[in-house]
């Protein structure tokens, strides 16, 4: 048996082996339940009781995708202009500071205060992306290494604000600051925990995304840059520029993402780790799965809020450990990765011959 | 305490070496795997498994004893907690080296992997082992620093000078490893093979050099090398695991092994000025004269500009991060 390379593979076949991995990941993750002491038969009816057949429930697996699309739509095209962008959580982190900063102390009431709010925590996340962008294209300083301190940097950011000058002043002894006014909450969608505005901009700024990529000039540099940087430089694509707007672009929508987080749900700057769950990291792998499309993240973000919501309905009804997410979306991976085996190489029972 | 008395750089030196000595474990662990063309940003991830794998075989190993008679002290069992640390970095590196020399799979995206599995796995152990999923029981057997084992230099241990060499047995190893791996690099024909599949794998290969093989021995050391790092950590540092235990080393790791040019001394270097900064931010941090948040951010910040300043001298391996394909 041996491998043997094939072209482009069907992309109804990408689909159903990307599907099979995932399937395998969450069959390995119902082992390691196993091992752990709950039943996996148990565990399944929970998920589908609490998840998929419970509109509220559903309406989780929805409000997990939003942040999670918006940022993995950022990624994918960061990730076509190989510019590796790890810093998702960074930029979802100082989304989500300009946005309280406006909430808190800026201008405006009603729609009006939202959209700035939304702008500057565009702004925000897409000036975070594009500094390490700019070291790369100017300074040829490793990108995937600034972007993930970039990350620790808004992480402390976001500690010395609600430990220090944001602090609360009707907080007590607690580390967030005070509650928005009302007119800078996010409207939910009745009966759920969903701010449907959130789940409007993951749509459009998939579709953007995707338009961007595939139909205007810039997009054409992207995937001209992504697959061969030196046929872009004789075509006079100017790398500085082109990066510098992916940049803008990637960060920007995870800027948004932290936007939502704040004003549709917890209405507050508060820990890092509680904006976030970790939404910025996780991102790389529903753009990858999404083999770096923007409108695909709109499915696999889906997936990964899925399996975010489970991990909820899991922690409540089997007593297991929130983490459980992690190891999931991490075992998800894996098995996407194995399938890349199958999507790259034919096999050949036959021995190679002469 | 005033800075700039003798306490306070006493301290300094000292914490330095500490706070080199997991970057310097790691960086050079890191400068196989790059300098064999395989990009490693796992690093951070095998750092927290390898401090797990020591502090959980010591506390298990242990507890009998313990049990037995509280006050037994055992010599090995801390180092079968170093053993237990490399062998977990070993695995855990082995599956990174699978999935990017043999499948060639993309580096980063298999780094990102088990570094979430690793933020996430060891909650899920410490739930089962301990009821919690933040911390491991506290050890007894650590490995001490040095007056623990040459008790017949106590008097000197208390010296200033004592003071600062009173470190554990493994920041010496670290310190060491400087000329070992410099000679294992640059001296042996194992380290001309090492770097030059890592320069140009094709060339390497019409000589018979096996890259595939090459390349996953260099990653194989960079995870005996984190385990190393992750053990000091939980064992001999403190006398626990805790989550996310890295925080953040791994990266910081790699950024000196860019600074430091591939090359031990240029990491000695590097991962020495990372070791001063995070020492000063330990300390600046007890006097309250800046929010602890911002003192914290010190190190990533710092690094950054480092690299930032560092313009174009760093030229990595040519065949960094491409799989090869025979």
């Amino acid at each position: 048996m041996r491998l043997v390379p094939r072209g482009e593979a069907p992309a109804l076949f990408v689909a159903a082996v990307s599907l099979l991995a995932v399937l395998l990941a969450f069959a390995a993750s119902l082992v390691l339940l196993a091992l752990y002491g709950a039943s996996p038969w148990e565990a399944i009816a929970v998920v589908y009781r609490g998840v998929l057949a419970d509109p509220r429930g559903f309406a989780e697996v929805l409000r997990r995708a939003v942040p999670l699309t918006l940022a993995g739509a950022g990624l994918a095209l960061a990730f076509r202009a190989q510019f590796w962008n790890i810093g998702a959580e960074g930029q979802l982190l100082v989304g989500a500071v300009a946005a309280s900063g406006v909430a808190l102390f800026g201008p405006g009431e009603g729609v009006a205060k939202l959209v700035l709010m939304a702008a500057v925590a565009f702004v925000a996340g897409g000036l975070w992306a594009m500094v390490p962008a700019y070291l790369k294209a100017r300074l040829a300083v490793n990108d995937v290494i600034t972007t993930l301190m970039f990350n620790y940097v808004a992480i402390y950011l976001v500690e010395w604000l609600i430990h220090g000058p944001w602090k609360g002043k009707s907080v007590f002894g607690f580390a967030y600051t005070d509650r928005f006014p009302a007119s800078a909450w996010l409207p939910l969608w009745p009966g759920t925990g969903l701010a449907w505005p959130g789940l409007v901009l993951a749509v459009a700024a998939a579709a953007l995304l995707a338009w961007l990529l595939g139909a205007t000039k810039l997009g054409f540099e992207v995937r001209v840059v992504g697959e061969n940087p030196e046929a872009a430089r004789y075509a006079g694509v100017r790398a500085l520029s082109t990066l510098l707007q992916v940049a803008l672009l990637s960060g920007g929508v995870a800027g948004l993402a932290g936007f939502v987080e704040v004003a549709g749900t917890h209405h507050r700057l508060l820990a890092p780790l509680q904006i976030s769950l970790g939404y910025g990291y996780t991102a790389i792998i529903v753009a990858w799965l999404g083999r770096n499309r923007p409108l695909a993240t709109l499915l696999t973000g889906l997936l990964i809020g899925f399996v975010f919501a489970a991990g909820d309905v899991a922690k409540v009804a089997l007593a297991t450990p929130f983490q459980l997410v992690q190891v999931v979306n991490g075992l998800i991976l894996f098995f996407l990765i194995a399938a890349e085996v199958p999507i790259r190489y034919r096999v050949v029972w036959r021995p190679e011959r002469g | 305490m005033e800075i700039f008395s003798t306490a306070f750089l006493v301290a300094l030196v000292a914490g330095a070496l500490r706070q080199t000595t997991p970057l310097l474990f790691t960086a050079l662990g890191g400068m196989f795997n790059e300098r064999s063309g395989v990009v490693n940003i796992a690093l951070e991830g095998i750092i927290n498994f390898g401090a797990l794998a020591a502090a959980v075989t010591v506390q298990l190993v242990e507890a009998p004893y313990l049990a037995h008679d509280p006050n037994a002290r055992i010599w090995w069992i801390p180092w079968l907690g170093v053993l237990a640390a490399i062998v977990v970095g070993v695995l855990v590196a082995w599956i990174h080296a699978v999935v990017s020399i043999r499948y060639r799979a993309d580096q980063i995206v298999s780094g990102t992997a088990v570094n979430m599995l690793s933020f996430g796995l060891p909650s899920i152990l410490l739930l089962f082992l301990y009821g919690n999923t933040s911390d491991s029981k506290d050890v007894v057997h650590r490995i001490l620093p040095m007056d623990a084992y040459l008790p017949f230099l106590r008097d000197f241990f208390s010296t200033p000078l004592g003071r600062i060499l009173d470190q554990s047995p493994l920041v010496y190893l670290a310190f060491l490893l400087v000329p070992l791996t410099y000679y294992l690099l640059f001296k042996t024909p194992w380290g001309l093979r090492l770097r030059s599949v890592g320069e140009n794998p094709e060339a390497a290969d019409s000589l018979g050099i096996n890259v595939f093989w090459m390349r996953y021995q260099g990653v194989l050391l960079s995870g005996v090398l984190a385990g190393l790092a992750g053990a000091y950590l939980s064992i001999s540092e403190l006398n626990h695991f805790t989550r996310l235990m890295a925080a953040g080393r791994g990266f910081i790791a790699l950024a000196a092994l860019i600074f430091g040019q591939w090359h031990p001394l240029g990491i000695l270097g590097a991962t020495l000025l990372f070791g001063f900064a995070e020492a000063f931010r330990i300390l600046i941090e007890g006097t309250g004269i800046l929010p602890s948040p911002l003192i914290q951010a010190f190190p990533f910040v710092l690094t950054m500009l480092v690299l930032a300043g560092f313009i174009g001298r760093a030229r990595p391996p040519a065949a960094i991060g491409k799989p090869y394909e025979k």
